[in-house]
């Protein structure tokens, strides 16, 4: 398997390439659209955030690349083939952590390799790569009731990434976490980026963790979401958490979606 | 190490005392009603006579005892396995559930002890009914249980599974069994407790021997000692084959929440958000 990402420079193809799709749900008495005809490139290698209001179908667009949804119309391509069904060649974190309970920390993380018939000698060696990277070193053992919500969150990413995907969908992933957990993951999760040159397509509530991590942040609209703006944040590829908040790049990129999202939820 | 054993068995006395304490207190209470007078003997014995006669006829007891336990046993492990896999075809596919949930909950409320004489006709005096009727009544909690179970997992567990591509089979080995073995464990202690009933149902409707017999007999003679002991053996073997399984989930599924003890009180619940 090659590093992802950073060599790959085949800048024809994008990574994940959703083009006009809309879904809708039929219920007992109403049919509602979740989405309408949104249209997005992801290059490879590239960090985007997508923000939008509650309830808006940012997660549905996750699903959609990940297979796990069909969309009403339109089309889903993923590394260059289209989707059609549940993808392997991904790796998906939830807002929950999804752990198995039985399970210790290293033994959850490599279920995605025993899911695979993944070689086992190479998962493990893998496992305590992440594992290290992480910083999950000394809680390899513990069952997940023994972790606290951060360190489960990071469990839940390794296990996305045991496999070296090429893509990461992420769902909100720091959404239940307190405030300063959530930052330090925000680091580790920029850290890893880095390291491992995986494409990200990131779902979030919070505008300062969109700007801090992406190249492009997404703005969906209320129900039926269409794509408000993509933002381009214009900062470093290193970026370190403090320097960046300071930077007038960062203030001006956050004021502004938070402009657009109040524009769209009514409150101005 | 001498203080983690230590702590064990204060851990064990804490847990017991209680239930004990009552234990001896209804021993008192049922003494002190015999000895006064309140109830004659006859009607009820005191319980040194009723222990007194439980040691002097205890080959008698105990060949009926393992006649009962055997047909429970047997009638407990068929069920469970039935069960499980009426579960798991049930869960697998709609229109197996949807056809045989009716016949099951018909099956279920039929009362067992009307139809046993059925079985008697049908299989004779000896074993066969009585675990049948046993397997008839454990069956059902095994199978509500878990179904229950095995739909308890988070879909956004399922989803993953399915990026993970591991298809339905190992999805189901690593990731739903093991997730229902909690709802099957507290659905197994009601079976085997069930099954106790059931073969004593089996043995009342027609037999010769089991402690189904032992009661039946010793009601037809008056002989109230002999029924009081039949009553409390057949109550001990209920007990210990539950306390079996207790032990049993323990081992099994020490990472189980109820297990959890004072952690579960004192942690914000698990997956909240």
């Amino acid at each position: 398997m090659k590093t992802a990402g950073m060599t790959t420079t085949s800048a024809s193809t994008s990574t994940v390439a959703i083009s006009g799709v809309s879904v809708r749900f039929r219920s007992k008495r109403a049919e509602t659209t979740a989405i309408e005809r949104v249209s997005l490139d992801v290059a490879p290698g590239e960090f985007v955030s997508i923000v939008g209001p509650s309830g808006c179908g940012k997660s549905t667009l996750l699903k959609l690349v990940a297979g796990l949804l069909a969309p009403s119309s339109g089309s889903v391509a993923l590394l260059g083939e289209q989707v059609r069904g549940p993808r392997r060649d991904i790796g998906f974190v939830f807002q929950r952590a999804a752990l198995l309970e039985w399970r210790s920390a290293r033994r959850n993380i490599l279920l995605q390799a025993e899911m695979r018939g993944m070689n086992p000698a190479a998962a493990a060696e893998r496992a305590d790569e992440l594992i290290e990277m992480t910083g999950l070193s000394g809680f390899e053992n513990a069952l997940p009731h023994e972790l606290s919500g951060g360190m489960q969150q990071r469990v839940a990413l390794c296990r996305a990434l045991l496999h070296r995907p090429r893509v990461l969908l992420m769902d909100e992933p720091f959404g239940a976490l307190d405030a300063l957990t959530r930052e330090q993951m925000n680091v580790e999760l920029h850290r890893v980026w880095r390291e491992t040159g995986t494409t990200v397509l990131l779902v979030t509530h919070s505008i300062a963790e969109s700007v801090y991590l992406a190249n492009r942040v997404v703005v969906l609209t209320r129900r039926p979401a269409v794509v408000q703006e993509v933002i381009e944040v214009g900062l470093p590829g290193t970026r370190d958490y403090s320097a960046t908040m300071a930077r007038p790049e960062f203030a001006a990129a956050t004021a502004h979606i938070r402009d657009l999202l109040g524009a769209v939820t009514g409150h101005d | 190490m001498d203080t983690v054993s230590g702590d064990r068995w204060r851990g064990v006395v804490e847990r017991t005392w209680r239930p004990a304490a009552l234990m001896a207190a209804l021993l008192v209470v049922w003494h002190l009603v015999t000895v006064t007078g309140l109830v004659e003997a006859y009607l009820v014995p005191s319980p040194a006579r009723t222990f007194e006669l439980m040691i002097d006829k205890w080959s008698y007891l105990w060949g009926h005892t393992w006649v009962t336990t055997v047909e429970t046993v047997l009638g407990f492990v068929i069920a469970g396995v039935l069960g499980v896999l009426v579960a798991v075809a049930m869960v697998c596919s709609r229109t197996i559930e949807s056809t045989a949930y009716p016949i099951l909950l018909f099956a279920q409320v039929i009362p067992k002890i009307a139809i046993a004489p059925l079985f008697v006709v049908w299989l004779g005096f000896g074993f066969e009914p009585k675990v049948v009727v046993a397997v008839l009544m454990a069956f059902f909690p095994v199978v509500i249980s878990t179904v229950t179970g095995l739909k308890s997992v988070d879909t956004e567990m399922l989803e993953l599974a399915a990026t993970m591509g591991g298809g339905p089979v190992k999805t189901f080995v690593k990731i739903r069994f093991p997730a229902a073995l909690p709802h099957l464990f507290a659905g197994l202690k009601v079976a085997v407790t069930l099954a106790v009933t059931g073969a004593v149902v089996g043995e009342f409707v027609g037999s010769n021997e089991g402690l189904g017999y032992v009661i039946l007999q010793a009601n037809g003679n008056m002989d109230t000692p002999m029924l009081f002991a039949g009553l409390i053996v057949t109550s001990v073997v209920g007990v210990l084959l539950f306390l079996l399984l207790d032990l049993a989930e323990q081992l099994m599924l020490p990472w189980h929440a109820s297990r959890r003890g004072a952690a579960v009180t004192t942690l914000p619940a698990k997956g909240g958000s």
